[in-house]
């Protein structure tokens, strides 16, 4: 057991300082829920593609590096301390992408990833509908089918970056007659500026237009835009859901880097006879250290052949707790300034923490709330028995 | 770099766990409480001969270690079946008397103490409580006053801890065994390796605890169906696995930050350990109590022997205040 690096990887981890010292703006990103921001996060996209660090666990052929799991793990340990841009291409990125390596074809893998790893294309995950949320698999979108493809209807909702991204990908009941609802669906890409496509922003709790819902009207997606087998859908998708809770979607270099930043913010300005406030911090160091350790063992695990199944729980639980503490916390050590909006301008480290600590109240909700997440760690990891759900 | 334990250190777990499971330690436990130490003796012996104290104790004194990693996995499975006395305070005063370069006392003691013959106390004030543990059932009680080395032989009446299992007395006077800088230097260093131990150990008591209240609820039934199947009963459950999931590669990498040499972020790394599992484990008790309703709060069923160490294991060699003071110390 150790936790010592080749000094291939020391390499590694240089050579990606070294070019995100070079490169991160200097002045913050406007919000990537804005146009504006949304605009300049795609243009970095672009600036990490050029240079190929947008995706560099993906094949070299794609545009990536080949990078096993623990230089992805370093990388974005880099990336965070850096403190770069978030990634505004990151539902393609952690949730399609996986998808397609997994079930895709090799044509669809050629046309649709460059343009991911490019910012070209952005994506947004069309999975949850008004009345299915949690049970994911009471969907009602349709897909039925028409000459060379199948048209979509129906109602998508809270859809990630919707409001200006460019494609979507979901799940659609093409086949309503076999009476369970994990069958009969599939699972399609399309376009959100094709004929039939409503897009309505709907602004998150600080008003920002962060998702949207979608209407679809008889939309054509070609068969070319089928993933997987049609009907097939369910099985597609949980592989997917798989890798967002999991490793992918949260790296540990976004906490550990907050946590070093809460360290300072506590070191710089916090009363220090405030032993609560410091037990605070203190606990929130403590927690992201052990989620980097933790992904450091899965890691070792992965190489070592073995599979991260209902594991993932644990991670989506813990991420998402730990970081909301990390903002309640800085923004506790604020004092009254920590009540100005990341709009202020006098907001500090350019409110950073404000909107990090909005966008991290939502964690326990998306990827699959942690109620779900609990009953699965009980009844998966525990061998519980299954209540009603 | 591979962050998991080999297949040799998850035999050696394997193998502790099942002699533990086969050696009745809740009898051990309650002989021990009640003030009688020939079964907590006994069992102490067999730890011995599977090398349990041999890996605090370096090769030239017939040891196999220091070994903190293995060392943690051990105590671990001693914290997974509360075994009684005090285990961690003995491999900490082998860890004070390697450091102490005092070759007279490591020979006296540490050949003794890998072999299981010599059960022995310590007791840092300045950096744990004031009481040593078990004065009473112990060959010798170390006691570190700033920087010298006492050899106690005389204690006062034992204080009752809130573990029965765990008889507190003040050490009293004492002959001094040595003087001078490097014995708070080696004495840092041994409340290091006690903290760290103490730490294995709550994660082991915390997933006694789990285990049993997982079995516990799947077979207990109220209004028709298990227990178990309730999801307030679900969700508390798997906050427990997910805490004591979350401490484990802590102490593991404590262990390994004491591999290498003294500095800040082992202690840190320690202190952190620390601090995780001593909460898991209390909140493993909590759900445990909570859980098995009425019949977990009597004193009748062994399940109290694990929820009362819960306690002392998060205050000794390290508060939890303590511990997040040290965790943020630059
Ligand atoms: C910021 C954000 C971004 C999102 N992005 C996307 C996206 O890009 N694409 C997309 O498709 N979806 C997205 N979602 C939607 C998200 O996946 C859903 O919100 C989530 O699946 C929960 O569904 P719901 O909101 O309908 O809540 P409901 O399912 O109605 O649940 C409401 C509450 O009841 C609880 N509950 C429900 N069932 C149970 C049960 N069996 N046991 C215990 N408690 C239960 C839930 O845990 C929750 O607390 C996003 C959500 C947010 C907040």
């Amino acid at each position: 057991m150790d936790l010592d690096f080749t000094a291939a990887e020391d390499a590694f981890r240089a050579e990606a300082r070294a070019w995100l010292t070079a490169h991160v703006p200097a002045v913050p990103l406007p919000s990537l829920e804005t146009a504006e921001g949304f605009a300049a996060h795609r243009e970095w996209e672009r600036t990490l593609f050029a240079d190929r660090w947008s995706v560099v666990s993906w094949p070299e052929e794609y545009g990536g590096r080949s990078a096993p799991i623990l230089r992805w793990l370093i990388f974005e340990e880099e990336y965070y301390a850096a403190g770069a841009p978030g990634r505004v291409s990151q539902n393609g990125i952690n949730l399609l992408a996986p998808t397609l390596f997994e079930h895709g074809t090799d044509e669809q893998r050629a046309r649709v990833l460059p343009s991911m790893a490019s910012g070209e294309v952005i994506w947004a995950q069309a999975w949850s509908e008004p009345e299915s949320g949690s049970d994911l698999a009471s969907l009602r979108s349709t897909a039925v089918r028409t000459d060379g493809g199948w048209l979509l209807s129906g109602q998508k909702t809270w859809s990630s970056r919707a409001a200006f991204a460019d494609r979507a990908f979901g799940l659609f009941r093409s086949d309503p007659e076999t009476g369970r609802p994990h069958q009969g669906l599939t699972y399609l890409m399309f376009p959100l500026d094709a004929a039939g496509v409503t897009v309505r922003p709907i602004g998150r709790l600080d008003g920002k237009p962060a998702f949207a819902e979608l209407f679809l009207d008889e939309v054509f997606v070609p068969d070319e835009d089928v993933i997987g087998a049609p009907g097939q859908g369910w099985r597609v998708a949980m592989s997917t859901a798989g890798n967002e809770r999991g490793l992918t979607l949260r790296s540990p270099g976004r906490f550990t880097a907050a946590a070093e930043r809460l360290t300072g913010l506590w070191r710089d300005g916090a009363d220090p006879s405030d032993t609560a406030l410091r037990d605070r911090v203190a606990d929130a160091v403590v927690a992201a250290r052990a989620y980097r350790l933790f992904t450091y063992a899965n890691a070792s695990r992965i190489a070592a052949g073995e599979s991260i199944g209902a594991e993932s729980s644990l991670n989506k639980v813990f991420w998402s707790e730990l970081d909301i503490a990390l903002h309640e916390t800085a923004l506790d050590v604020l004092g009254p300034y920590g009540e100005l909006s990341d709009e202020a301008t006098e907001a500090p480290a350019h409110g950073s923490w404000a909107e990090g600590h909005t966008f991290s109240l939502a964690g326990p909700i998306y990827a699959g709330t942690n109620e779900i997440q609990r009953d699965i760690i009980a009844e998966r990891l525990l061998g519980l028995p299954k209540g009603r759900r | 770099m591979r962050f998991l334990l080999d297949d040799e250190q998850r035999e050696f777990a394997r193998s502790l766990d099942a002699m533990l499971t086969a050696s009745d330690t809740p009898g051990a436990v309650r002989a021990w409480a009640a003030g009688d130490t020939t079964p907590g003796r006994a069992l102490w012996s067999r730890l011995a001969e599977a090398g349990v104290f041999a890996l605090a104790v370096p090769e030239p004194y017939d040891g196999l270690g220091p070994l903190p990693v293995e060392l943690a996995v051990a105590f671990t499975e001693l914290g997974r079946h509360a075994v009684p006395g005090p285990l961690v305070e003995t491999v900490a005063a082998a860890a004070l008397l390697d450091r102490l370069g005092d070759q007279d006392a490591a020979a006296a003691w540490l050949p003794r103490i890998a072999a299981g013959k010599a059960v022995v106390s310590l007791c840092v004030p300045a950096v744990g409580s004031p009481y040593a543990l078990d004065p009473d059932a112990t060959d010798a009680v170390l006691v570190v006053a700033g920087d010298t080395l006492l050899l106690t032989e005389e204690s006062g009446p034992v204080q009752p801890s809130a573990d029965p299992a765990r008889r507190l007395a003040r050490p009293l006077g004492g002959t001094v065994l040595a003087r001078g800088p490097e014995v708070a230097a080696a004495a840092a260093h041994a409340a290091d390796v006690a903290a760290l131990v103490t730490a294995a150990q709550a994660l082991g008591l915390g997933r006694a605890l789990l285990d049993r209240t997982v079995a516990y609820v799947k077979q207990r039934t109220q209004f028709g169906v298990a227990i178990g199947s309730f999801q307030a009963v679900k969700h508390r459950l798997a906050d427990t696995l997910i805490a004591l999931e979350f401490a484990q590669p802590l102490l593991h990498s404590a262990a390994l930050a004491l591999t290498g040499p003294d500095g800040p972020s082992a202690g840190r790394e320690i202190a952190a350990a620390k601090v995780a599992a001593g909460d898991a484990a209390y909140a493993a008790a909590r759900a445990a109590l909570q859980l098995h309703g009425a019949v977990g709060y009597t004193d009748e069923l062994d399940l109290s022997l694990w929820i009362r160490k819960a306690r002392p294991l998060r205050e000794a060699w390290g508060t939890p205040a303590a511990c997040r003071a040290r965790v943020l110390t630059p």
